[in-house]
């Protein structure tokens, strides 16, 4: 009986297995020869990427003759940064801010002075951030000051994940730190006020636009200069941009990561692809999609689409990357304080 | 009414057909109309709800732009290879859980060894664990800084990130559904048969063609075709995997979100509603199926 039963099981085993492989064989994929490149970005970045990718497509094959194609992905700076430590292979990183690239480096996978590698602090364009309001401004938003009043509803995304809701959160900070002459408790218990307001906290800058935007959510959403432009054109004659006096210069950076491209063979190409940002034909590019381009001539260009009259505080003022995320959001840090007590 | 034969598991587990008989009959000598109109409007009332409606807004928003936008956005080339995507991790979900859901619930039904129901209830387990769980637990697995992440590295494999992991974390969703049909109907029919079968001298191949498997046929398809549908939809294992790699490891969910994300409203609904589709399809097949199981 025993060896009856064995027998039957590893007949069973085999027809089962046949079967499997059979219906498996078509999951294999060709490869192909044309050259990849994987570009993990942050956000709002999709268009301009999209737009880009052909550009460069376009002057890679007139340089060498090679076809390439490049794959984008897009999520909140801080998650796609995560992604890439996590083994996510991407040859170039373009991230909202120099500390999530700072945080892969810190894996050895991209090499350390990745911010000298290319002009601006390897930030080919910058961008600022503004406030969206629904046309007709009803709640009179003017500046930092009106987003703590009990009535305004406020949309921005979370700085755990987000790089642009970081800037978010620095740009208000550097306001009410002016006004209140470094009265850290004062300028605490506006961020407190302004972030109660906040009735959605998305992980991503975009999901916080499709909060606003296409759920209606909110009276005012913290933006990204560049999507806060997008949304105005996506819907023309439904929104707002409103400048805040003081705001923040948001340098979002750009790197090779070099452990991958190496091993993708693909070092030269995604150089090259970062290089290119720097043309004059990405650099207009780059202010059609409204982000301010990096070379002073071409921001000019652009001088009545942005407001180059703002206020804007930069990250140094906060001493740079790193002692601003320890002091206000890594774990239990200002923003902990804030949000949850 | 003519009597049914039924067999006594389908008296305990109840099959769709008969336990509705069940319930109906007696209401239909006790005539008790308000009741009944009350419920069916109920019922209606709540469908049309959270079903009907959504299911329209799909179609509207999907046809916003006419039959030639809606014909652009479905082929596009990026939500095609999404599709391939979905269809490439539905199969490989269903034939891999076919395989093990045959020998668990042979292994479950008619062997009896200590840490049996611990094994039944574990195979449960992706009921109950949330799916974006799931695809971290497979990113701290398999990922760079994961256990194995040196091993794969060095050996030039990639599963997070990309195909592999998309496929893996569809299958470990749908891990108990192929199981959890096939498991009663193989405990019911006992081992009775497969024995006198053995005995009379059958080899083990035609003992599983002509005894075991006339028996499960029906519910194995029921579990496959539940298990298709559930992978087509899977989206937050894939989600927190795939990496949002355009065109790679995005399935057709993930590709609606991107859409939306875009601005792109009208894409992101033609691209549902191939999801429905597919959805329906797999519906009538279902009915299909249900009503052979009988």
């Amino acid at each position: 009986m025993r060896k009856r039963k064995a027998v039957y099981i590893s007949a069973l085993v085999m027809g089962i297995a046949v079967c499997g492989t059979g219906c498996n064989g078509d999951s294999a994929s060709s490869g192909k020869e044309t050259m990849e490149l994987l570009n993990v970005s942050y956000d709002p970045t999709r268009e301009f990427y999209a737009e880009y990718n052909e550009l460069f497509c376009k002057y890679w094959k007139e340089q060498t003759g090679q076809e390439i194609t490049v794959t984008q992905s897009h999520g909140g700076s801080g998650s796609q940064a995560r992604s890439v430590i996590e083994g996510n292979e991407a040859d170039v990183v373009t991230l909202a801010l120099a500390h999530d690239v700072t945080a892969i480096e810190k894996t050895g996978l991209i090499h350390e002075n990745w911010m000298e590698e290319y002009e601006s602090n390897s930030s080919p364009y910058t961008s600022t951030i503004v406030f969206l309001v629904r046309k007709g401004n009803e709640k009179n938003i003017r500046d930092w000051d009106d987003l703590v009043k009990k009535e305004v509803d406020v949309i921005t995304p979370n700085p755990k994940t987000s790089g642009g809701a970081c800037w978010n959160f620095l740009a208000a900070w550097a306001y009410w730190q002016e006004h209140d002459e470094e009265k850290e408790e004062e300028t605490k218990e506006y961020m407190k006020k302004m972030y109660e307001n906040v009735l959605v906290l998305d992980s991503g800058a975009r999901g916080a636009t499709n909060t606003f935007v296409e759920n209606g959510q909110g009276d005012v959403l913290i933006a990204w200069e560049n999507e806060a432009y997008l949304a105005m054109e996506e819907y023309p004659e439904q929104y707002e941009i409103v400048t805040p006096s003081i705001s923040i210069l948001a340098e979002p950076s750009v790197a090779v990561v070099d452990q991958n491209a190496e091993e993708h063979g693909t070092t030269e190409t995604a150089e090259a692809y970062l290089e290119y940002l720097y043309s004059d034909e990405a650099q207009r590019l780059a202010g059609e999609n409204y982000y301010r381009p990096s070379k002073g001539g071409i921001l000019q260009e652009f001088s009545e689409q942005f407001n180059l009259e703002m206020d804007l505080v930069t990250i140094n003022d906060f001493g740079g990357w790193d002692e601003a995320f320890e002091t206000y959001f890594s774990d239990g840090a200002v923003f902990d304080q804030i949000y949850t007590e | 009414m003519k009597n049914v034969k039924r067999t006594y598991e389908q008296d305990m587990e109840g099959d769709g057909i008969h336990s509705l008989q069940k319930v109906i009959e007696p209401r239909r000598n006790e005539g008790s109309c308000t009741v009944k109109y009350f419920l069916i409007g109920v019922s209606v009332l709540f469908l049309f709800i959270m079903l009907f409606l959504p299911l329209m807004v799909v179609a509207a928003n999907a046809l916003k732009e006419g039959w030639r936008v809606y014909k652009e956005n479905v082929l596009d080339e990026y939500t095609v290879k999404a599709l391939k995507l979905t269809l490439l991790a539905a199969v490989t979900a269903v034939t891999t859980n076919t395989v093990f859901g045959i020998f668990a619930s042979f292994l479950l039904s008619k062997y009896n060894f200590r840490g049996r129901q611990l094994l039944a209830s574990l195979i449960d387990l992706p009921f109950s664990i949330s799916p974006v769980i799931a695809g971290l637990v497979f990113i701290l697995t398999f990922g760079n800084i994961g256990w194995m992440g040196g091993f794969l590295k060095a050996n030039h494999i990639k599963i997070v990130f990309a195909v592999p992991g998309v496929l893996l974390g569809t299958i470990f969703v749908t891990l108990p559904f192929v199981f959890r049909e096939l498991f009663p109907v193989m405990n019911a029919a006992g081992k009775d048969e497969e024995e006198a079968a053995a005995l009379m001298g059958a080899g083990g191949f035609t003992i599983f063609r002509k005894i075991t498997f006339p028996h499960i046929k029906w519910a194995l398809l029921y579990g496959m075709v539940l298990c298709t549908a559930r992978a087509m939809g899977e989206f937050g294992a894939v989600s927190v995997i795939s990496g949002h790699l355009r065109g790679k490891t995005n399935t057709l969910p993930l590709q609606v979100e991107i859409l939306y994300n875009e601005f792109n409203t009208t894409a992101a609904f033609s691209v549902s509603s191939i999801l429905v589709i597919l959805a329906v399809l797999i519906l009538i097949v279902k009915s299909f199926v249900e009503r052979k199981r009988k």
